[in-house]
């Protein structure tokens, strides 16, 4: 029986390719709204940051955020503020922290949390309109928020 | 160099800008009809908003001009069709609409006021349940699907035929459980992405959501002929896209869920002019 349970969660880190530091989306610590440590174990990739925060199908963060470095991608939303300069105005712990769960640092805040798994109503699979199936994940995975944060660092004000 | 980016830049800011924020603009329906556009809010919504918006004023200078005049209205195609059907003979009782309301002009007044309870039912109807109930009770026909064309098309010639008129739904009285669902449902954050129909279209009307003018959301203008499938959209289709777009899973058109956010949605505009069919993006 013990085993079997064992088998199962091998199982599982296997199909999600799972590294032994990766933390998961329930598992994250918060510190007044910051994640201190990577949660993927990894250093992030801004070039690849710089693709989640424009790309529709991934962050697409620019649906509500304007931001100058991406003048190369159309359609900047206004519903948050303008990036420009975060990296100025937040450490990368708290930028993790805003990027994996905004609520925590802006309570009831609009912004999606991107690295959560739980306590959503009525959560969908993906844009279909149907119910959420076995494959439910984040938003992004741990190394597309480091990523993301990795270029959110770059963002500052000349 | 530097200066023409200046000027560019400059450019590029003021029409966002410009399109941040409802147009100062009015609507007189072929040149006769005057649209309310914008009103003071209904006093149940007067602690979120001064003032209730018509879609309308969220859309581009061509797409508001084509709703002014009917012959340049795509959705009156729609309402043709639908005048032809209301004199037509369905179902085996041999009737059709006219066989009870006579012309179609007798129904000016009835589209403002729904959804609406309704007594022998027991619960709130919309109008396509009415139109419904009087297919399947007093024609013998069978009931059109929700938000399906033949429905959604007679729904815009009743509402046609009522432009001009204040939206006036009651929400008090026996109306008023399904009315309390309906707004919780307004204020739910649903979804992956967690976002309630108030977030973007109570907080957020004006502002830009990547390529998207946010409205405040309003359904007086509905059916809406949409420029994007080119044909007319019932308010329940359109409250499924939105919760499709929150990563939820929606409810479908027709389900009591939508039942009660019409009533909801359609009390918010309470003061504004019935519209439809209008056109959007
Ligand atoms: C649906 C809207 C929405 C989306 C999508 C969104 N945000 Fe936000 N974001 C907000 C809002 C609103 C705030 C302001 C915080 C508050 O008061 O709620 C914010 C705040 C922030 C801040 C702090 C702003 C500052 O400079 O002070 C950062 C950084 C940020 N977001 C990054 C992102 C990134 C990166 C993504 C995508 C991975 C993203 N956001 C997606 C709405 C959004
Ligand atoms: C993520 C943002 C978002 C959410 C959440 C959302 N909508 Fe929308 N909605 C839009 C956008 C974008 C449009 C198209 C532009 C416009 O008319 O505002 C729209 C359009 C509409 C329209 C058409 C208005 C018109 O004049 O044609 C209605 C009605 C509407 N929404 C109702 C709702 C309701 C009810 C909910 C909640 C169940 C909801 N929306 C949730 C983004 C949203």
């Amino acid at each position: 029986m013990k085993n079997c349970f064992i088998g199962a969660a091998i199982g599982a880190m296997i199909a999600t390719g799972l590294h032994a530091e990766e933390v998961l989306p329930t598992n994250v610590a918060f510190n007044d709204g910051a994640i201190e440590q990577s949660l993927s174990g990894a250093p992030g990739d801004p070039n690849n940051g710089r693709i989640i925060v424009g790309d529709k199908g991934q962050g697409n963060c620019v649906a509500c955020h304007e931001v100058t470095d991406l003048a190369d991608v159309p359609f900047h939303g206004e519903i948050g503020p303008m990036l420009d300069g975060a990296g100025d105005r937040w450490s990368e712990a708290e930028l993790r922290g805003i990027v994996a769960n905004a609520k925590i640092m802006f309570e009831g805040s609009m912004m999606p949390s991107f690295y959560k798994t739980e306590g959503f109503i009525r959560p969908g699979n993906a844009y279909t309109g149907e119910a959420a199936d076995d494959t439910f994940g984040p938003l992004l995975s741990a190394q597309q928020i480091e990523d993301v944060v990795a270029y959110l660092v770059t963002l500052k004000e000349e | 160099m530097k200066k023409l980016t200046g000027a560019i830049l400059a450019t590029v800011f003021t029409t966002t800008l410009a399109s941040a924020e409802p147009v100062d603009d009015t609507l007189i329906l072929n040149e006769e009809t005057p649209i309310v556009t914008r009103t003071a809010a209904p006093a149940h919504l007067s602690d979120a908003l001064d003032e209730v918006l018509s879609g309308w004023l969220f859309r581009g200078t061509e797409t508001r001009a084509m709703q002014s005049d009917d012959f340049d209205n795509p959705g009156m195609i729609f309402v043709e069709q639908a005048m032809e059907a209301w004199e037509t003979a369905d179902g085996t009782a041999g009737k059709s609409c006219s066989s009870c309301h006579n012309e179609i002009e007798s129904m000016a007044g009835v589209k403002p006021t729904y959804p609406k309870w309704d007594e022998n039912a027991g619960s709130v109807q919309t109008l396509q349940m009415q139109m419904n109930e009087c297919r399947t009770e007093r024609m013998g026909a069978e009931a059109w699907g929700y938000d399906k064309g033949p429905a959604i098309n007679m729904e815009a010639a009743l509402s046609s035929v009522s432009r001009g008129m204040p939206v006036n739904v009651a929400i008090d009285g026996p109306a008023q459980s399904a009315w309390e669902q309906g707004k919780e449902l307004y204020y739910t954050r649903t979804g992956q992405l967690e976002l309630s129909c108030a977030n973007c279209h109570e907080d957020n009307y004006g502002n830009m959501i990547r390529a998207d003018h946010l409205s405040q959301g309003q359904i007086n203008g509905f059916p809406v002929y949409r420029l994007k499938n080119t044909k007319l959209n019932g308010a329940h289709s359109r409250f499924k896209g939105c919760i499709r777009d929150t990563r939820a899973e929606t409810y479908a058109p027709g389900s009591d869920e939508f039942i009660a956010l019409e009533l909801y949605v359609a009390s918010r505009g309470n003061g504004l002019s019935v519209e439809g069919p209008s056109i959007r993006n």
